[in-house]
């Protein structure tokens, strides 16, 4: 009656064929993942014990090794700080390119240099602060919080690029309606924008953290590698990529054990700031 | 239902009869008390106003008077201008990157534009209410009417006590009275709009304007928000932008029909409806184009 033709075989083939493209692209992407995953659980475990959480590396060459303590706490010391930095500027930054810079020529610059230094190595800040704070000698040596400045100038642009976009995504229609009842600006942004966002902010600064707390490179050039636990950011510190690192070149198993296991701490720790983040974004999402 | 239509109010003869008043709104505002507020209407007139996105001239030399206390109700096809028009009443226009007005707006005898006014208090004194009803997602009722009061500072009020009375005025108290601490957004589109009406007249404004406001919502809805219109102008001067000319000869006490950015014809909404003096808003009115 009508004059629908039935699908052709043809394009039956061709649908089945696409789709075991797609899946079969999937699966191989998942493999390295699942490998990664698959290793640094097999061998990391192993070298988790109370003990590994709380002593430091002892740095003999016979008997015990120690564990990472002091990575565990100068990671968080660290990034803690960093984080303290690189979070209110960058939402700042973003504030300002939403709110008030918009199109406007600078705002677009900085837009631009946001970009690229997204894209700069993280080596790039590390040898910067290097050069600037460290071999100047103005302000003694190597030290935690040079590290975290470091850290900072990282994970700085990420936190104002993923708040643009979140801030954005605010809809418009509630700054009007805030400026309509006689509110000044700057407290339209304190009680209506910031707090609509907030999820999103708080998503976005914690993917900036799990990357700021993987790095090693700029951490190498400014907090460099010790053992013993501090709580003084202007001394040298510890930190678990920097751990892992110095562990892993060691011509000794019990060390490249601790690698693997300062390794699995790592990733845990990141996928806990992570699992928060999604827990956050979801109790309270844009309407 | 608008028998007590005013002389047309298009040309220069001032019709109200009001006490050329400066600036006696926080006088009034602290008061607190709605009903006596009845007499003191506040007039809102356009002198050739001219609004522009860039370069596009969409509003073009109008001149119209508000009068106090009174609806006054804005037609005309799509892209007339009539949004932009209202919106540099409460200087919104000026939001919009790249908008500027030109000419007067006098809010009584206050220019509105003039060097030293603070555009927060413009927008305290002339309240609006939006297309789509936009209550804040991250606040309760409650705190969704407080806010414009919260918002701009406004200290030493009882707020519970102004919430309510908002909510009253806005013929929603009986309804979310058991949940003021409920998220605003959860309301239904027609209590969203009467919660935003709400949250407009907690701050006391002197003028009230509606861009379409019933325009997402279903015909009860309607109904309730063009009641409360009825209810509100005992106490505010309400310009509405609507597209529903029906809307209009129900809620208007004075409509303007505007075409291309230009003011046509202003009149008792009666007359408009009826026999028109500018043969393009009787092809408007009767639904030749638009």
């Amino acid at each position: 009656m009508t004059s629908l033709s039935p699908i052709s075989n043809r394009r039956r083939r061709t649908n089945r064929l696409a789709k075991a493209l797609l899946a079969g692209g999937t699966a191989l992407a998942l493999v390295p993942l699942a490998a990664i995953v698959y290793y640094l659980v097999s061998k990391g475990v192993g070298a988790l014990s109370l003990h590994f959480f709380t002593s430091d590396p002892s740095g003999r060459f016979f008997g015990d090794a120690g564990g990472v303590r002091s990575a565990i706490l100068g990671t968080i010391e660290i990034v803690g700080l960093a984080t303290a930095i690189a979070v209110p500027f960058g939402i700042g930054v973003a504030l300002y390119l939403v709110e008030y810079g918009k199109q406007r020529r600078f705002a677009n610059a900085v837009r631009y240099f946001i970009d690229v230094m997204t894209g700069v190595p993280s080596i790039v800040f590390g040898l910067f602060i290097y050069i600037v704070l460290i071999l100047t000698g103005e302000f003694g040596g190597f030290a935690g919080w040079k590290g975290s400045a470091a850290l900072a100038l990282l994970m700085m642009p990420i936190v104002t690029r993923s708040a643009e976009v979140v801030l954005n995504l605010v809809p418009a229609g509630l700054r009007e309606a805030a400026l309509a009842l006689g509110a000044p600006r700057w407290r339209v942004i304190a009680r209506i924008v910031l707090p609509t966002a907030l999820p999103g902010l708080v998503t976005g600064s914690l993917l900036a953290i799990a990357r700021g707390a993987g790095e090693t490179t700029p951490l190498l050039f400014t907090a460099t590698i010790v053992k013993a636990t501090t709580f003084d950011l202007s001394s040298q510190m510890n930190s678990l990529p920097a751990q892992i690192f110095d562990d892993v070149r060691k011509a000794q198993n019990k060390l490249v054990d601790r690698a693997w296991g300062a390794a699995l701490t790592l990733v845990v720790m990141i996928l806990l700031l992570t699992l928060l983040a999604r827990m956050i974004s979801r109790r309270s999402r844009l309407a | 239902m608008i028998d007590p239509a005013p002389p047309a109010p298009a040309k220069s003869s001032m019709p109200t009869p009001r006490p050329s008043l400066p600036q006696t709104r926080n006088a009034e505002a602290a008061s607190g008390s709605p009903r006596v507020a009845s007499a003191a209407g506040h007039t809102v007139s356009l002198r050739g106003l001219d609004a522009f996105y860039s370069d596009h001239h969409v509003v073009r030399g109008v001149t119209l008077d508000f009068v106090a206390n009174e609806v006054t109700a804005i037609i005309g096809p799509s892209g007339c201008g009539k949004t932009t028009m209202v919106r540099c009443i409460n200087r919104m226009h000026e939001e919009v990157p790249g908008a500027r007005a030109e000419g007067e707006v006098q809010l009584d005898e206050l220019d509105i534009y003039g060097a030293d006014v603070d555009v927060v208090a413009v927008r305290r004194a002339i309240g609006m209410v939006f297309q789509k009803p936009n209550p804040f997602p991250t606040m309760s009722i409650s705190g969704n009417v407080a806010a414009g009061l919260r918002l701009s500072g406004t200290r030493g009020i009882d707020l519970e006590q102004r919430v309510e009375q908002a909510l009253r005025a806005a013929g929603l108290w009986d309804e979310v009275s058991d949940r003021l601490d409920e998220p605003g957004a959860g309301l239904s589109g027609g209590q969203q709009q009467r919660l935003c009406i709400a949250r407009t007249i907690a701050v006391e404004p002197e003028v009230i304007l509606m861009d379409e406001p019933c325009s997402a919502l279903d015909p009860i809805a309607t109904l309730r928000i063009e009641e409360l219109i009825d209810e509100l102008k005992r106490r505010y001067t309400i310009v509405i932008v609507t597209h529903n000319m029906q809307q209009a000869a129900r809620v208007a006490d004075s409509t303007a029909f505007m075409l291309n950015g230009e003011l046509i014809e202003h009149a008792p909404t009666q007359k408009i409806f009826t026999t028109p003096s500018d043969p393009r808003t009787e092809q408007y009115v009767t639904g030749k184009f638009g």
